[in-house]
């Protein structure tokens, strides 16, 4: 009973934070709504990030390919075709003479996300240690490259507005919480597991017969899928979109949601994200002036950057396993109770 | 343009971009730490250079040395060497926090636009004309990176302060067993990457002098990739694979036809990939080097 409890709870944590951020989000006024929307875009990248990142312990900066691949085929696919021709005029023909439903592109840009990632995975899986984060790093500058200068397949380096913007806050929440149920369901299930064990060592893995490039291509396929899907949601709530949004500085803003919230749980990924984006927010403000209680507060133009990567860096030097510390959510008597089963038995 | 002038902008690329290397590799070596923020020492130099432009040239040179190695010592104190116990992923988002939070430093107090840092513009002046075009900056470039490179291989092979770092990247514990002092030796790594970051500076600047922000960002990452495909663990095929990218940067950039060469970075990386795939350890690491595995 306890076992089941414990579980729900790992699931119902994350899941009732983003649907909190939500439901906060669609009362406010429709300037600070894109903010909330926003926070539940990038806990969707982060949780997409986790999957792969968190359970296989090797390190990627590639994920953000995944991310543009998506926005981009979604916000491509979505311009009515009607006025294509004359915004992206050097289009192949069945790009430019298609338009689909913004839900249906949500779907492929998940679906080319996965694909996209299987072709990737198939050869750098075998990587891992530095040479994979250089790897897949050299895929994302492949894919900014070509998505900036091939203007058959997007606007290269122009942006490519007049998207329809359909991600509301319920959408955004929609796919937030799917992140996380898939994340869950992974993280539990055999397939998880067995790369969970080959992340704490590697060859003690491979001794009982796990076979870690097929169970990390697994992890990297569903990451790229669920990766693919936030780029979707994102071009949809932003309406236009450059290829410079989707490099480096995304790259590494999640990254350090993923370690700030702690990497070795799906409970340290949602709130890395939540808390990192609110934060971001809520300085950005400043800078603008807000106001605390009776003093009026205004921070120079460009301190908040400054802060934000001050607190950063404070949150590794003394947390270094993030700030959940790689646990997943729990209330504190279940925790100790678990810790005490397992020494009984 | 002919060949022989491809190959010499290569080398003169490749030879800065060593230096870069050199300095990713030095700290490496012997703390285990990706240095990302390697850049912002670049940039600080070169932003000091563009505020003591009207200062004689050697004070502004020495105030841009001055500047990187103390920037280099201060985040050496205060954040990597907190680092020291910490997972390689840890360390390496920390160094790319600090790095963010540096720049952000820079856009703050000097604007997204840049500076102009018109030190040693007059490098820019043709020393040889003819078949091959020879810049003074390119001589430079050339004798300073080969001397440096040869420098520090002397200081670690030569002297006691290099025998202790050398002892440290091979076996941190036993190192520190035998006597040898991790702050001292840690700190003299940084030192010198300082001081290499500020020479790199002052080179970039002569060739590229508008200094934005992002100035040491772009090549820290490209010298980083050549680390990795050389092979890290060692410091001469980090340096060697440093000036590969520079090289190929250079070479590639002036073989292929203009329309082309906007998909330049895919062929690098592509090469990148190919690399690591048929030798993850590094492309001159000895052939049965294991794959290194740190992050």
């Amino acid at each position: 009973m306890r076992r089941h409890r414990r579980a729900a709870l790992e699931l119902l944590g994350p899941i009732g934070l983003l649907v909190a951020v939500g439901l906060i989000g669609s009362g406010t006024s429709a300037s600070t709504r894109e903010d909330f929307v926003g926070t539940l875009i990038a806990a969707t990248t982060v949780i997409a990030i986790y999957v792969f990142v968190g359970n296989s312990g090797v390190i990627s900066f590639g994920h953000i390919s995944f991310v543009a691949l998506g926005a981009f085929a979604a916000g491509v696919m979505t311009i009515p075709a009607l006025i294509k021709p004359t915004v992206l005029p050097e289009l192949w023909p069945f790009i430019a003479d298609n338009e689909i439903a913004s839900t249906a592109s949500l779907f492929l840009a998940a679906g080319l996300g996965a694909l996209y990632a299987l072709v990737v995975g198939v050869p750098l899986m075998r990587l891992s240690g530095l040479a994979a984060g250089i790897a897949t790093f050299a895929v994302l500058e492949i894919t900014h490259n070509v998505l900036r200068f091939w203007e058959k397949i997007g606007p290269g380096a122009k942006t490519l507005s007049l998207v329809p913007t359909t991600t509301g806050t319920g959408t955004a929440t929609i796919g937030a919480v799917i992140a996380v149920a898939v994340a869950f369901a992974y993280q539990r299930s055999r397939r998880g597991r067995l790369l969970r064990a080959s992340r704490e060592d590697g060859a003690a893995a491979q001794a009982v017969g796990v076979r870690i490039h097929r169970e990390r291509l697994l992890a990297f396929v569903l990451s790229g899928a669920l990766a693919g899907l936030a780029g979707g949601l994102l071009v949809h709530q932003l309406g236009s979109i450059t290829t410079e949004q989707v490099y480096l500085e995304l790259t590494f803003l999640t990254l350090a949601m993923l370690v700030v919230g702690g990497v070795g749980s799906l409970w340290g990924a949602t709130v890395g994200a939540v808390l990192v984006s609110f934060l971001d927010t809520v300085l950005a403000d400043a800078e603008d002036g807000v106001g605390l209680g009776p003093v009026e507060v205004t921070l120079p133009n460009g301190a908040s950057l400054v802060i934000l990567g001050v607190l950063m860096t404070l949150v590794l030097l003394l947390r270094p396993s993030g700030i959940t510390g790689g646990r997943e959510f729990g209330l504190p008597s279940d925790r100790g109770a678990g810790r005490w089963r397992r020494f009984g038995r | 343009m002919n060949v022989l002038q491809w190959v010499v902008d290569g080398i003169a690329l490749g030879a800065v971009y060593a230096l870069v290397a050199v300095g990713l590799a030095l700290v490496f070596g012997v703390m285990r730490l990706i240095n990302f923020a390697h850049g912002e020492l670049i940039t600080a130099g070169a932003y000091t250079l563009a505020l003591t432009a009207a200062w004689p040239r050697a004070a502004s040179v020495t105030a841009c040395v001055l500047v990187a190695v103390a920037l280099a010592l201060a985040t050496e104190r205060v954040a990597f060497r907190r680092l020291r116990g910490a997972t390689v992923s840890t360390a390496l988002v920390t160094t790319f926090a600090v790095s963010f939070a540096l720049q952000a430093v820079w856009l703050m107090a000097f604007g997204p636009e840049g500076r102009t840092a018109d030190v040693l513009t007059t490098l820019n002046r043709a020393a040889v004309r003819g078949d091959v075009d020879l810049r003074w900056v390119t001589i430079v470039e050339l004798v300073v990176g080969g001397a440096l490179v040869a420098g520090v291989a002397l200081l670690l092979n030569r002297t006691s302060i290099g025998l202790q770092m050398r002892a440290a990247a091979a076996d941190p514990r036993a190192a520190r067993l035998l006597g040898v002092r991790a702050n001292r030796v840690i700190a003299f790594a940084f030192l010198l990457a300082g001081f290499l970051a500020a020479v790199v500076a002052i080179l970039l600047t002569v060739q590229t002098p508008l200094v934005t922000p992002t100035f040491g960002l772009q090549i820290t990452i490209l010298a980083l990739v050549g680390v990795v495909v050389g092979g890290i663990d060692r410091l001469p095929s980090a340096t060697a694979g440093g000036f590969a990218v520079g090289f190929a940067t250079a070479v590639l950039g002036n073989a292929l036809p203009a329309d082309e060469r906007v998909f330049l970075p895919s062929f690098t990386f592509l090469l990148v990939i190919v690399v690591l795939l048929v030798r993850p350890a590094g492309l001159f690491a000895p052939l049965r080097a294991s794959a290194v595995d740190r992050v």
